[in-house]
């Protein structure tokens, strides 16, 4: 078990907001966001449909969790780079956390690394409607966990 | 044609300094504004236009006994005579005002529609139609058992017109039709269109909403029976719009709302109703917008649409050679005579990442489906990224747009 050693949502976010500090331009933010997006592990073509989908304005986002050990785990495709980008970085947030702390969570890296100034409402909705489509995957591991 | 005979000569310079707006910045550079499809920018006669109404002149219009009434009522009125000159129609009779071109099409479709469309009749629009010329159509055509007939466009966004042919026949009770698409700025065949249908008996409603600020519109030469248009699409204000419909049409339409204006005689044993275009304006306009309207169609004529076509054409000529020579950039409605509209997709790379990117670089242009669903089904995609023109746009913008692109495909590939 890693319990001890995982870093709290907090801490992670606040590792976020320290390597956004180092960008001084809104190119080389964007370029890692993009190489982010980039790196984010695959997910199975077979979660790849309507079920999965968040229904953002523009782009389209999909995903899916597990739960394991205690911990949801998350995994996501989109089909906008940017999008996925920040996708990235919510799991790498909330992923392999407790559903109580996700659930309970109050983020606020969007807003620190200057991302919700950057991309406009209606995007930034889709932002909101991943965080809360995770929130709803914690709160049902949960229910999962109390009644199985 | 100026109202006064007079016209301007261009100069790009002196036109930006009329808009205000243009001289701000985003994200702490000079704004490149080409959303214009979406809706101009206004001049500062526009916004003196709306100030000065507020400030010296505001009273309900018509039926009023006061100097303020009478004064705000002529302004009114002046502008739907503006309006009138503005698209050639014989009479103010025929211009009625709506909230905008959407409002324009749901009158025709609720009021003539409901009509005169009968279970089996015909309605036939495009492919490249917005959804604000398909969706009112279809609920018409559902509460009357009437059937939409779609005209098919080729790979280059071409309005098939041995197609449209095919399809019309002594059903076709009207053909509903965008004359510039603002997906693509191809222009459709309006005239021939408007005779083959009328030769069938159907009616045309033209869908101005592009076209209007680009080509002079002449509604008694095209002879189409509806025309609809923006004013905010014109460098006028928002919710503001025509509906140009044939005086004969008109007198035989039932109202589209109820309400004040719009009646001659309330009994509750039964309401008789004014003669149009009033009795299509129910409840009090959108005065200060309508009025501050007269001051862009005046703004408009005084330098001439062929003048400001020009000047966007070579714009537009110019962009896209070098948008062309961009790896991965497919033109979509690639064809002469596409007005105002730079629509296009990058291989392999989403138009949300690319209109994300431009603002950052103070460029405004919109990405999506543009309302034309259907249109980029045809093509297979799920959007474009569109830059339109206007009058105000300069070689300088086009630059700077076409430089910021080239970085972000860098950035995306």
């Amino acid at each position: 078990m890693t319990m001890e050693t995982r870093p709290s949502i907090r801490e992670i976010e606040d590792e976020i907001v320290e390597e956004f500090g180092l960008f001084d331009d809104w190119e080389s933010k964007y370029e890692y966001i993009i190489d982010m997006g980039r790196k984010l592990a695959p997910l199975d073509a077979a979660y790849r449909t309507d079920a999965h989908r968040i229904h953002g304005c523009q782009s389209t986002v999909w995903m899916a969790s597990d739960y394991r050990d205690g911990r949801v785990h998350f995994r996501a495709d989109a089909d906008a780079m940017i999008v996925k980008g920040l996708v990235s970085l919510l799991i790498r947030v909330l992923s392999d956390q407790t559903p109580d702390d996700i659930v309970n969570a109050e983020l606020g890296f969007v807003d620190r690394i200057g991302m919700t100034s950057h991309l406009a409402q209606t995007r930034s909705n889709g932002l909101r409607a991943m965080v809360k489509q995770m929130k709803l995957d914690a709160a049902a591991w949960k229910l999962k966990q109390h009644n199985p | 044609m100026a109202s006064d005979g007079h016209t301007r000569p261009f100069d790009v310079r002196s036109i930006r300094a009329d808009f205000p707006i243009l001289r701000r910045t985003v994200k702490g550079k000079p704004l490149v504004y080409l959303d214009n499809a979406a809706t101009t920018q206004k001049p500062q006669a526009v916004i003196d236009a709306l100030t000065a109404y507020y400030t010296g002149c505001n009273a309900n219009v018509h039926r009023g006994i006061h100097t303020l009434a009478d004064e705000a009522t002529a302004a009114f009125e002046a502008t739907r005579e503006a309006a009138r000159r503005f698209i050639g129609a014989a009479s103010t009779d025929e211009v009625v005002f709506t909230r905008g071109t959407t409002e324009s099409i749901n009158l025709v479709a609720a009021s003539w529609g409901r009509e005169h469309l009968r279970q089996g009749d015909e309605i036939i629009l495009s492919t490249l139609e917005h959804h604000s010329n398909i969706v009112p159509w279809q609920m018409v055509a559902e509460e009357r058992g009437a059937r939409i007939r779609v005209v098919p466009v080729d790979e280059n966004g071409t309005f098939l017109y041995d197609e449209f042919l095919k399809l019309l026949s002594g059903r076709t009770r009207i053909v509903s039709i965008v004359h510039v698409s603002n997906a693509l700025g191809v222009v459709q065949p309006v005239e021939d269109i408007i005779r083959a249908a009328h030769a069938v008996g159907a009616r045309v409603l033209v869908d101005g909403a592009q076209s209007s600020v680009h080509l002079d519109i002449d509604v008694q030469r095209l002879d189409c029976d509806f025309f609809a248009c923006s004013a905010h699409k014109i460098y006028g204000p928002t919710g503001v719009g025509i509906l140009y419909a044939k005086r004969s049409l008109l007198a035989t339409m039932a109202p589209y709302q109820g309400g004040g204006e719009m009646i001659r005689e309330v009994r509750f044993s039964g309401t008789t109703y004014n003669d149009p275009p009033y009795r299509f304006e129910a409840g009090t306009p959108n005065i200060a917008d309508v009025v501050a309207f007269r001051a862009a169609i005046e703004y408009v004529e005084a330098i001439g649409k062929p003048t400001i076509r020009a000047h966007e054409d070579t714009l537009l000529a110019e962009v896209s050679e070098r948008i062309r020579r961009i790896p991965g950039v497919r033109i979509l409605g690639d064809i002469p005579g596409r007005i105002g509209v730079l629509s296009f997709t990058v291989e392999g790379v989403h138009p949300q990442d690319i209109g994300i990117l431009l603002d950052n670089q103070g460029v405004a242009v919109r990405t999506g489906h543009h309302c034309t669903q259907p249109l980029m089904h045809r093509f297979g995609i799920a959007g474009t990224t569109r830059a339109s023109l206007a009058m105000y746009n300069t070689p300088e913008d086009m630059d700077i747009f076409a430089t910021s692109l080239e970085k972000v495909v860098r950035m995306l590939s």
